[in-house]
């Protein structure tokens, strides 16, 4: 991870190639060929569309293109990981090995490195594990990572990253509950860490919730629903501490959870 | 492919809807690429008032047939905080957007401003006129008047009677964006020229509401958090097409027309119906180069 968090993105989206899409359990794997862009920071994201038929599904969507973390960039190649909750993302889920998609980014800010001794604790949830991949491959000493899952079907992400201790909600994999019981058994091991957390909104109020009654400092990568992704839309505000709102694209979508009174129940719409 | 407007040579007819495009978010995301090929012929500016705005509770945004509606509610930062802090940013970027260029044309900045009464409008437009950076005004009369409640740019004799306040405080060009929301739009622009407006622009949003989603496990209650909200994007094509028609046979001044542009060939349409200048808004949240391809289009199809 470099200092600074943001790469920046060429300016307009990119027709790129859809490489490999994985089944993982209940989500998907999905591989595009990268072109030159710049590489992505650990955290940031980019929003896609399918070239073809986006638009006429349930509803006749989808019409504005998708926020996704960048899971991992290997040379040559990107990584994100669907699930199906919607329109555009069932979209996203039936594209094929060879189809076009447009792509906008890398996106937003990103993680930050932990300061100095912190060792880092990384929290995700469901889909949300996606951008704790690339962070973990970045990082320069092994992180603890824990992974929490609703279930069985769904834990199938965790081959994404290595060494996870895993929870899920009913009990068929790993740890039998919420995966914040794992992180509250790390904190209180040793406090001298910093948390980076992605996944459920209710999920990241609980790390938050954690992380602050202990004095942990914690980095959550927030998901709200937005229409462009870089500023324009002023769609994806979530309230501030103290008043106001935050943009999750561009103040975003790593926030640090000092900046956050509680996470709220994510902004929503476009899925 | 230049255009004339409003005493402007512009390098081309395609600009952005106010409140579309944040450049000042954009050049921090996209950097110098975006001053090489910065989209649009003009810049108009998200909307102003006088106090800041913190803007809606969220959800701001539902996505519907075609197109989306927002209930952003106009997040500002207030006049004195943009006049000191984004318009010298502004200026900067289209200084840095004509370098790039190359052959000394420069774009614009038209600074939108909204207020509540004609007193406020005139506080604004004269703050404006200050500024030798803004180089026209866009009023956003899609705004309830505090007193009657009534939205005054629906309303034609509160609208001339806004012009009739503002025009002898400024010697810069005028252009009034025009609500959709209104019965008769031609009359309205109409009250705009006679009360003294350089141009008018059109469509604003159409107001729209989208109600929550699983409502039968509670009352129903609208999604967005402003209750309801603005329709835009290609869902409202074909009405933009129908009132910029009527307002452009209608005015001698000339009219900015907008409203779910997505290609060149929709651009044309709204230049055939009597549009000087095109805006592209929605379709930047899809692509943020989008109103450099129209504009692209339109070259190659006047080279034929």
């Amino acid at each position: 991870m470099s200092d600074s968090s943001a790469a920046i993105a060429p300016f307009g989206r990119r027709l790129l190639t859809v490489t490999g899409m994985h089944e993982l359990g209940d989500v998907y794997r999905l591989l595009i060929a990268a072109d030159d862009g710049p590489d992505p920071e650990p955290g940031q994201f980019a929003m896609l569309a399918a070239a073809e038929r986006w638009g006429g599904g349930e509803d006749e969507r989808p019409y504005l293109p998708r926020a996704f973390s960048i899971a991992r960039r290997r040379p040559g190649e990107s990584q994100f990981l669907l699930e199906d909750v919607g329109p555009g993302t069932r979209r996203l889920c039936e594209l094929e090995e060879g189809d076009g998609l447009w792509a906008l980014g890398p996106l937003g800010a990103g993680f930050r490195a932990p300061t100095a001794g912190r060792r880092a604790i990384l929290v995700g949830g469901g889909v949300g594990i996606a951008p704790l991949a690339i962070l973990q491959d970045t990082l320069e000493s092994e992180p603890a990572v824990l992974l929490g899952f609703r279930d069985g079907p769904r834990c199938a992400g965790r081959e994404l990253l290595p060494g996870a201790a895993v929870a899920s909600d009913d009990g068929s994999a790993g740890h039998h509950g919420p995966v914040t019981d794992l992180l509250l058994a790390e904190v209180d091991r040793d406090r001298h860490a910093t948390v980076y957390a992605c996944g459920p909104s209710a999920m990241l109020e609980a790390v938050r919730a954690i992380c602050a009654t202990r004095g942990v400092p914690a980095q959550l990568a927030l998901e709200a629903g937005m229409a462009c992704g870089f500023g324009a839309c002023f769609g994806c505000a979530v309230p501030r501490r103290g008043g106001g709102y935050l943009r999750v694209c561009v103040d975003g979508p790593v926030i640090d959870a000092a900046e956050l009174e509680r996470v709220d129940e994510h902004a929503g719409a476009p899925q | 492919m230049s255009v004339e407007f409003c005493g402007l040579r512009l390098a081309h007819p395609v600009i952005n809807g106010s409140g579309t495009f944040d450049a000042i978010a954009a050049r921090r995301a996209f950097g110098d690429g975006l001053c090489a090929a910065f989209p649009f012929a003009a810049y108009v500016s998200k909307t102003i008032t006088l106090e800041p705005r913190q803007g809606n509770p969220p959800p701001r945004l539902w996505e519907s047939p075609g197109g989306l509606i927002n209930s952003i509610g106009l997040p500002n930062k207030g006049l004195e905080r943009y006049m000191s802090e984004d318009v010298p940013q502004l200026a900067s970027l289209t200084a840095a957007v004509t370098r790039s260029a190359g052959d000394g044309r420069s774009v614009p900045l038209i600074t939108n401003v909204m207020g509540s009464s004609a007193a406020e409008f005139a506080q604004l437009v004269e703050a404006c006129e200050a500024r030798p950076e803004i180089t026209a005004v866009e009023l956003n009369v899609s705004c309830p008047n505090v007193k009657t409640g009534l939205d005054i740019g629906a309303d034609p004799r509160q609208l001339e009677d806004v012009l009739r306040e503002v025009r002898s405080r400024s010697a810069k060009p005028l252009i009034v964006k025009l609500t959709p929301n209104t019965a008769d739009v031609a009359a309205c622009a109409q009250a705009a020229q006679d009360g003294g407006a350089d141009a008018v622009s059109l469509i604003n949003t159409l107001r729209a509401m989208a109600l929550a989603p699983h409502a039968r496990t509670g009352p129903p209650r609208p999604w967005l958090g402003g209750g309801t909200g603005g329709l835009s994007g290609g869902a409202v094509r074909t009405i933009a097409l129908a009132q910029v028609a009527a307002v452009a046979a209608r005015l001698q001044i000339p009219v900015i027309g907008m409203g779910g542009v997505q290609s060149a060939a929709h651009a044309r349409d709204l230049i055939d119906v009597g549009a000087t200048l095109v805006a592209v808004g929605t379709e930047s949240f899809r692509d943020p180069a989008a109103a450099g391809k129209v504009a692209r289009g339109l070259q190659e199809a006047s080279d034929g």
